[in-house]
């Protein structure tokens, strides 16, 4: 909640609205922007000439909206991007949703046509709102000078409160023109928005009561942590009660993964432990994660034989896939705080025999001994020289998985990736708005070919703002996703799958950054090191052995403990 | 099962756009969907009727709760309501059959609106359970036009204080 007051001279002090903006921006705290130019947005920048804010110009909508995205996903703080009306605002759409699906906190602000051209096909004239309603939290369009303010102020507020999400305000370019009065700040009154605050004691008790009686007890998180700043609670319940950990893609960095008691991800491509660990437990605690379909497999087998508790901020996401036994609704940090409080130290002995049984006979493998550079040996060369203190930023795909499975996660917000969405061009952008964020930090984009080659042109980006990103392509010629299921489900009909690539550390170059290319595995150690110790922004392009495969994998619609690819790991072991 | 939900919403434009919108994209089904202002100027009110098993009406109930314009949502499940269509119907009635046409309307405590050589409006207004016999009823004689609002309803007032 806002609660700052401008100050309320004798005599009312008049500014156009685009000052009006600026002002509510520095008012919010905002320090950096992202975006992008255009007709109806130009008095809105002429006042962000002289603000104190940064300013970063993506080379496209979707880049600087990613960039937000991945801004406020490495600070916690609301991201905000720009775009003018029409081409520009529908250019961020995949942006949003990407974010709207990750719960990120985001602010964009479009321009739009002048109040009395709307409806009438207008130059650059897009129905913003109406377009972007179901990929956002909350939209408005600003038809009253004076209501400019609070309507920024209200989309601070819905984006970074409660269940976080995207909220775009659309702003005629007349708005921006008017002169008006300048009023002191009201607090946010939304009468149909409400934040839980109160968690519920009875079910706080009813949570532990379960959890003390548990003899085979799992965590099961996901992003939820990360977003309300819990994960230093749920390591401290997870040791008091003694609890292993799961975690989603986005959940990752919840736990240490190199606490004993983390089992590593789940699902589709997860761990086996941590898949065979779900499917026989007697009680899943679900904290901030929403039974997604790639986490669960077949619904109806998903930890079958588990009572189910499931804490969630979103009443909606309760109950949405799965009956839960005991529903908590309530802020993930605050939950776990009170739950501490009840929860009991539990030796568990053979349940954690049984999950070391696991863990030894089928931990994430891959063959050390090929020749050819294994993708997933490029990823362990990366952990090991940045000593897993790295951001890492990934695309969407196989390369995505294996940094999942192979990088090994300390702490939150330390993974940046596109869960929900799957937006394949996320890396390189998101890369950006994560070292605008961190600067002097090492910040990694492990990307695939295809995904890079959507965003590519972002390196102007960082050449241009001397943000020292680092992309480690995992190059196998492939959408090597679609690839392995074109080959486990198509009969190996690689339709349409491969692509032909350009020399990535040339292109790299005419951008103005470093090109580095490996061939050849006894390469991978040295690239990584020129890489990191590289002070531009800089590419590496890897070939990777071309038809790798993610394992385990648990076919969609499967059960999570039939998974495919266990023989492979035996065999290699 | 049908279920009745209530919702009050803020007098906005794109309001009903964004609740179509979210019945649409997570498949839900609509029955029926009236809106109308209220006392106060701010705010309208949706009913909507929805089709679906308990589980299904619940998550639409918390769907519906999560769009910010949406000020509060209440599933009527299980309650005292009272519950009420609104019927514009034209039936065929040739002389001959006026006298028999008329007592029907008068048996549904129905009115005639309105009267042609061949037709008579009539406008019918009850539970939906009572609109539909009116049309099973009136079929048979031939009906040319239906128009209807949709279910609007409210709890009885011992219930609604309870609440
Ligand atoms: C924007 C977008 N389009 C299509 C897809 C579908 N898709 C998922 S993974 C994938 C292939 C990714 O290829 P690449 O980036 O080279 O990664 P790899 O799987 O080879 O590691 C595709 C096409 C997607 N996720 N996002
Ligand atoms: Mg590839």
């Amino acid at each position: 909640m806002t609660e700052t007051t401008a100050p309320s001279p004798a005599k009312p002090i008049r500014k156009p609205g685009s000052q009006i903006i600026v002002d509510t921006l520095v008012e919010q705290g905002v320090e950096v922007m992202f975006g992008y130019l255009g007709g109806v947005v130009l008095p809105l920048f002429d006042k962000l000439y002289d603000a104190p804010i940064r300013f970063i110009i993506p080379r496209h909508e979707q880049g600087g909206c990613h960039m937000a995205d991945a801004y406020a996903r490495a600070t916690g703080k609301v991201g905000v991007v720009v775009a003018t009306s029409g081409p520009g605002a529908t250019n961020l759409t995949t942006g949003l949703a990407t974010a709207m699906m990750d719960s990120i906190p985001l602010v964009a602000i479009t321009g739009q046509v002048r109040t009395d051209l709307i409806g009438n096909d207008a130059f650059q004239e897009a129905d913003t709102t109406g377009i972007t309603r179901p990929i956002t939290k909350h939209n408005s369009i600003v038809k009253d000078p004076n209501r400019l303010a609070q309507t920024i102020r209200e989309a601070f507020y819905i984006a970074s409160t409660g269940r976080p999400g995207p909220v775009l305000v659309d702003i005629p370019v007349d708005m921006q023109v008017a002169e008006i009065e300048v009023k002191p700040a009201e607090p946010v009154n939304l009468p149909g928005y409400k934040v839980r605050s109160r968690v519920h004691n009875r079910q706080i008790s009813l949570a532990a009561e379960a959890i003390n009686a548990s003899q085979k007890p799992i965590l099961y998180v996901g992003g939820g942590i990360i977003i309300a700043n819990a994960a230093a609670e749920l390591s401290e319940l997870a040791h008091k009660a003694n609890i292993p950990v799961t975690m989603t893609l986005l959940g990752l960095g919840s736990i240490d993964q190199g606490s004993e008691l983390s089992l590593d991800m789940l699902g589709m491509h997860g761990s086996a432990y941590a898949n065979f660990a779900v499917q026989e437990c007697d009680l899943l605690i679900a904290v901030g994660a929403r039974f997604d379909d790639r986490v669960t497999g077949k619904l109806k087998t998903f930890a079958s034989k588990a009572k189910i508790i499931h804490i969630d901020i979103d009443p909606a996401s309760i109950a949405k896939n799965l009956p839960a036994d005991i529903p908590v609704v309530g802020d993930a940090k605050e939950t776990l705080v009170e739950l501490l409080r009840e929860v009991q130290h539990r030796d568990r002995p053979e349940w954690f025999a049984q999950i070391a049984e696991w863990k030894k006979k089928y931990p994430f493998r891959y063959d050390k001994r090929a020749h050819a550079i294994k993708p997933q040996f490029v990823i362990e060369e990366i952990l090991r020289q940045t000593n897993g203190d790295a951001t890492i930023v990934t695309g969407v795909g196989q390369h995505q998985m294996w940094t999942a499975q192979f990088y090994r996660f300390k702490r939150p917000r330390q993974f940046i990736t596109s869960g929900g969405l799957g937006t394949m061009g996320f890396g390189l952008p998101a890369a950006i708005g994560a070292q605008v964020a961190l600067p002097g930090q090492t910040v990694i984009d492990i990307d695939g070919d295809s995904s890079f080659n959507m965003t590519m042109n972002e390196l102007c980006t960082a050449v241009q703002y001397e943000l020292p990103v680092k992309v480690c392509i995992i190059n196998n010629g492939y959408m090597g996703m679609v690839r392995q299921w074109q080959q486990l489900f198509y009969g190996k009909r690689y339709s349409c799958s491969s692509l032909k690539n350009p020399d990535f550390a040339t292109v790299a170059r005419a951008f103005g950054a470093v090109g580095m290319t490996v061939t050849e595995k006894k390469g991978v150690a040295d690239a990584v090191a020129a890489m990191l110790a590289e002070t531009h922004p800089c590419v590496v392009d890897f070939h990777v052995d071309r038809e790798e495969n993610v394992w385990p994998m648990v076919p969609a619609g499967k059960s999570l403990h039939e998974m495919n690819g266990l023989d492979i790991f035996e065999s290699m072991a | 099962m049908k279920h009745i939900l209530s919702a009050l919403v803020l007098n906005r434009p794109g309001v009903l756009a964004h609740v179509a919108g979210m019945f649409a994209a997570r498949a839900f089904n609509i029955d029926s969907l009236t809106v109308g202002r209220t006392d106060d100027p701010e705010l309208s009110r949706m009913t909507i009727v929805v089709i679906g098993d308990d589980r299904v009406v619940e998550q639409v109930r918390k769907q519906l709760a999560k769009i910010v314009s949406i000020v509060k949502v209440q599933d009527f499940a299980g309650q005292d309501v009272v519950a009420r269509d609104l019927m514009l119907v034209s039936v065929s009635a040739p002389p001959e059959k006026r006298p028999e046409i008329l007592a029907l309307i008068e048996m549904f405590n129905a009115k005639v609106v309105d009267i042609g050589p061949k037709f008579v409006m009539v406008e019918v207004c009850g539970p939906e359970t009572k609109i539909e016999a009116f049309i099973d009823a009136a079929r048979s004689y031939g009906i040319r036009n239906v128009v209807r609002t949709g279910t609007v309803a409210m709890a009885r007032y011992s219930r609604s204080q309870s609440e």
